[in-house]
């Protein structure tokens, strides 16, 4: 495969033609803060954490959907792109309700902890309080859409990893949200395995196993990659 | 130098902040000797004074009575930090907000109407219990803000460092897990 040469942050790497800029900038050592990105899914660039700055054009990209081109010169940390990325986090947290000190996820949220890494010390706007439910008809599993953040990591893994297609998104705008099948409470879904893969991928408390209460809630990902190691290498290690 | 004349507040939370503020343990001995207390739930002064350097508010701002004394406070005041996730978030006491607008009729109706068991009806003793807000406010919606304590309730480590910042006369900062909101 072509390499293609390119800077990052001013270190002069090479990437393999068809590479993100999230690949190349991981396999050079430079961390770029991401949240929908999940290692073995595919990319969708929903969250736009990992905004960079590309020389030469104007608007920010996705790291993890923008392939890598020869010479591109890339900047991944700027008080611009810091103002960005606390904007995003903030309207993130403004848009549903993230209660943190009542969540099965708190101390264990993805969301939560890219927050503060990312100096985030309060939300300047105002905080939309919508009314969401909590889908609790599943025998293992629950589905609160307050702390949905429609990554779509659940989607993904349902429908690439395990196949089944249970997960989908349905509405537009703040108005979106993951519906099991028909948009029917998940424990009436005759295409869910129950293998909680979802579970696992959700980064926030809007996946949870029944019966984990306030920061409880914590991912076990080396199910996940046990699964995507054995599909792209053939190798069953657990 | 003149000692820093500090105040806390507790509005619409659970007191866990203040409680969080007296796991400082031995440091309040240091920190009595380095503040004046002019104001707080933990000492017995009726009126918030005039002239305050730091006054840390705990709790969201949920009736009239909160936002009346925050904005008193505001008033007098020359730096609020707002401490905790109730002040800085709305947290909890916000839940209520996604019952949409007017809830305060709604949840009052719930509580001492619905559920209760004798007597019911709402209490209403006007200069006596405050009326609830419509929506529940971070304290930063209704005031000017100057700095963030998050945390719920924020460690006692997290006060201190807070604390020690502004004895020093430096501008507080915090970073990291020392931003945890929860």
């Amino acid at each position: 495969m072509a390499a293609k040469t390119l800077t990052i942050d001013g270190k002069q790497i090479s990437a393999d033609q068809g590479a993100t800029i999230l690949d190349a900038a991981t396999d050079a050592g430079i961390t770029i803060p991401t949240l929908c990105h999940l290692d073995g899914v595919y990319d969708v660039g929903a969250c736009r954490l990992c905004l960079v700055e590309v020389a030469g054009i104007n608007k920010l990209l996705p790291a993890c959907t923008t392939r890598v081109h020869e010479g591109m010169v890339i900047k991944t940390d700027s008080e611009r792109l810091r103002k960005y990325r606390r904007m995003t986090l903030e309207l993130l947290f403004a848009e549903r309700n993230h209660v943190c000190a009542v969540c099965v996820a708190n101390g264990h949220c993805e969301l939560q902890s890219l927050a503060y890494s990312l100096g985030m010390d309060h939300v300047r706007y105002d905080y939309r309080f919508p009314k969401w439910g909590v889908d609790n008809t599943h025998t293992l599993f629950g589905m609160d859409h307050n702390r949905c953040i429609l990554c779509m990591r659940c989607v993904r893994v349902c429908w690439h990893i395990e196949g089944a297609g249970t997960k989908n998104v349905s509405g537009r705008g703040s108005g979106s949200q993951i519906i099991s099948d028909l948009n029917q409470p998940w424990g009436t879904s005759d295409t869910c395995t129950r293998c909680g893969k979802c579970v696992m991928a959700c980064p926030t408390g809007a996946l949870f196993a029944k019966g984990a209460t306030v920061s409880e809630m914590e991912r076990d990902r080396t199910r996940l990659e046990f699964i995507v190691t054995a599909r792209e290498k053939k190798q069953w290690i657990a | 130098m003149d000692r820093l004349r500090v105040a806390t507040v507790w509005l619409g939370g659970c007191s866990g902040c203040h409680m969080s503020f007296l796991d400082l343990d031995e440091f309040l001995i240091d920190l009595a000797g380095m503040i004046d207390l002019v104001y707080s739930p933990v000492i017995d002064v009726k009126e918030y004074p005039e002239e305050v350097d730091v006054c840390l508010i705990e709790g969201a701002v949920c009736n009239e009575d909160n936002l009346e004394i925050l904005r008193r406070i505001r008033a007098r005041t020359r730096l609020l930090v707002s401490f905790g996730d109730c002040a800085v978030t709305a947290n909890v006491p916000a839940i209520r907000n996604q019952l949409g607008l007017r809830n305060d009729e709604s949840v009052l109706q719930r509580a001492y109407v619905e559920g209760a068991q004798s007597n019911p009806g709402v209490p209403r003793e006007p200069g006596i219990v405050p009326p609830l807000l419509p929506q529940v406010l971070p304290a930063h919606q209704a005031v000017h803000i100057d700095y963030f304590l998050p945390g719920c309730p924020p460690p006692a480590d997290r006060i201190r460092t807070v604390l020690s910042q502004l004895l020093r006369g430096e501008e507080p900062h915090l970073e990291g897990e020392q931003l945890k909101f929860g």
